[in-house]
């Protein structure tokens, strides 16, 4: 007793084949519009040359890349270090502004204050202000370090940033858990250390590593202050030699930095909304 | 203001109130050791929030509550240990959906009452394997059926030993094929002694598990007596009404 499809499943598994190629040779031929479209724009451009030159040349591309790998390793430094420290400053913000309980009101006025303050000010305004108002003060235990004073700058804008991530997390977890842990005994500190915590960070690491990724692409804005850092080795380059591939350089090797944590993100996406497919939470 | 020795709980005119609506009025009950009763009424008649009460969830307006003599409304008292030694299951479940089965049930007995985490996996161990859950111990919440989740869900309020057992409502978001495996874990821990207030719907297990039920009326124990006697003859109106639409709606 085999089994025969029957023709209304012929008929439609061979419709299903024709629109797939119909779909396939729709993409191939948009693409080759788009790209001749581009080609004849930048074609008829006096300029193209001009610009290749100053951006795209083979020959300062040699001579950029050395000084450049040498600042993005600074670069990957205060990323590693900043990524650390905003996710343990975040947490804590995260904490005190969700805290209820009134002792620590001040704590959540301050973290509130902080928040609008660091959140809403340009970051380029913050490293000024940090990396030239600082160790304008004279004091001597501060470091006057331009590396340092950008990582603490970079720091206090992406704390505000973080610290809010993680607290819609906090919030996004239902009450009826914190109720069902509390009927078990466990105090409020424990509660949020081993239900709330948890789950919370899990329903943010997409927007979480956003963040990350934001935070890495903007180090490289340390070079304002004067730390050597890929775009300041790419600036004294580009000084040298008035050609701008340096910058370019600069910016393949910041992108080809942020990749794997982008990517890791789509993963890392992808395996929670599979997961959440398979419990039938959709 | 009676008081022996195996009184567990007692409850003296307990009053309640959510924004001037007078939920609990004047309930007084006594819960002896080992002994099983179950509230039954209406939805929005009091049950839930007198269990609420009962494990300090909500703040009593007014009343008394003693348990094993403790007053624990009195609000010098630690809340987190009174509620260590109450177990309540909730009808959602509540499960942790990021704790595997067995972690569910072992994190208190750990983090509240200071096992060490062999001694409590083990524990949860053996109560998975003797309710047939044994094969869910490394599972998550979610993949398990409601019915399975709910009897975990008792069996973590149980691991620790509570002094009573609050159920509410345990199987209202339950299949009626799920209903049975819940219902008759809690018959077991019956026959084993354990002491509970149950808030339910379902009759015929209230009037099988009942020692005493109580009849809840908005906001006032209406009728409460043996389960045979209160079902085959209520007295109050209110009872009457109750039981005639539960039959009406061929619950009964």
């Amino acid at each position: 007793m085999g089994y025969t499809p029957s023709a209304s499943r012929l008929e439609r598994e061979r419709d299903r084949t024709l629109s797939k190629r119909r779909s396939t040779s729709i993409a191939i031929i948009s693409t080759i519009v788009f790209g001749l479209v581009v080609g004849f724009v930048l074609s008829r451009s006096s300029g193209i040359k001009a610009v290749g030159q100053s951006f795209f040349s083979p020959h300062y591309f040699a001579i950029s890349i050395r000084p450049v790998l040498g600042g993005i390793w600074l670069n990957f430094r205060v990323m590693i270090i900043t990524e650390i420290l905003v996710l343990i400053f975040g947490t804590l913000i995260a904490l005190a502004r969700t805290s209820r309980s009134p002792v620590l009101y001040p704590l959540r006025l301050i973290a509130t204050a902080y928040t609008d303050l660091f959140r809403g000010a340009p970051l380029l305004l913050i490293l000024y202000l940090v990396g030239f108002g600082i160790p304008g003060l004279n004091f001597s235990w501060i470091p006057s370090s331009a590396i340092v004073l950008g990582t603490a700058a970079l720091t206090l804008t992406y704390t505000a940033y973080v610290g809010e991530v993680l607290r819609a997390g906090i919030e996004a977890v239902s009450p009826t858990q914190t109720m069902a842990a509390r009927a078990l005994g466990l105090t409020q500190w424990q509660t949020a250390r081993f239900v709330v915590f948890p789950q919370a960070f899990r329903k943010v690491i997409p927007p979480l590593l956003n963040d990350l990724v934001s935070l890495q692409k903007d180090s490289g804005l340390i070079s304002v202050l004067g730390a050597i850092d890929a775009i300041r080795s790419a600036e004294i380059v580009k000084a040298q030699y008035y050609n701008f591939t340096p910058y370019i350089v600069a910016g393949v090797a910041f992108i080809l930095l942020t990749i794997p944590l982008t990517r890791f993100t789509d993963w890392i996406t992808k395996r929670q909304d599979l997961a959440r497919v398979q419990r039938g939470q959709w | 203001m009676k008081k022996s020795q195996d009184d567990l709980l007692v409850i003296n005119n307990l009053r309640k109130s959510f924004n001037n609506d007078l939920v609990l009025d004047d309930v007084s009950l006594t819960l002896k050791e080992h002994e099983v009763k179950v509230l039954i009424g209406a939805s929005g008649s009091g049950k839930s929030t007198l269990l609420r009460c009962i494990n300090l969830l909500e703040r009593i307006d007014d009343g008394q509550l003693l348990l094993a003599g403790e007053d624990i409304a009195s609000e010098k008292i630690d809340r987190d240990r009174i509620r260590s030694q109450i177990g309540t299951v909730f009808q959602s479940f509540n499960l942790f959906p990021h704790l595997t089965v067995i972690k569910n049930i072992a994190l208190a007995p750990v983090q509240v009452h200071g096992w060490s985490k062999e001694e409590a996996m083990q524990k949860a161990m053996d109560l998975l394997e003797r309710f047939g859950l044994k094969e869910k111990a490394n599972q998550y919440p979610d993949l398990l059926s409601g019915g399975q989740q709910q009897r975990v869900a008792i069996l973590r309020a149980i691991i620790s030993k509570p002094k009573v057992l609050l159920l509410d409502e345990v199987t209202s978001a339950l299949d009626p094929i799920l209903i049975g495996e819940v219902l008759s874990l809690i018959s077991e821990l019956k026959a084993e002694g354990m002491t509970m207030m149950i808030a339910t719907h379902e009759m015929g297990f209230a009037y099988k598990v009942a020692d005493e039920l109580m009849f809840l009326h908005k906001g006032v124990i209406a009728e409460s007596g043996k389960p045979e006697k209160l079902l085959a003859k209520p007295k109050s109106k209110e009872l009457k009404e109750f039981l005639k639409s539960l039959h009406d709606a061929g619950r009964l």
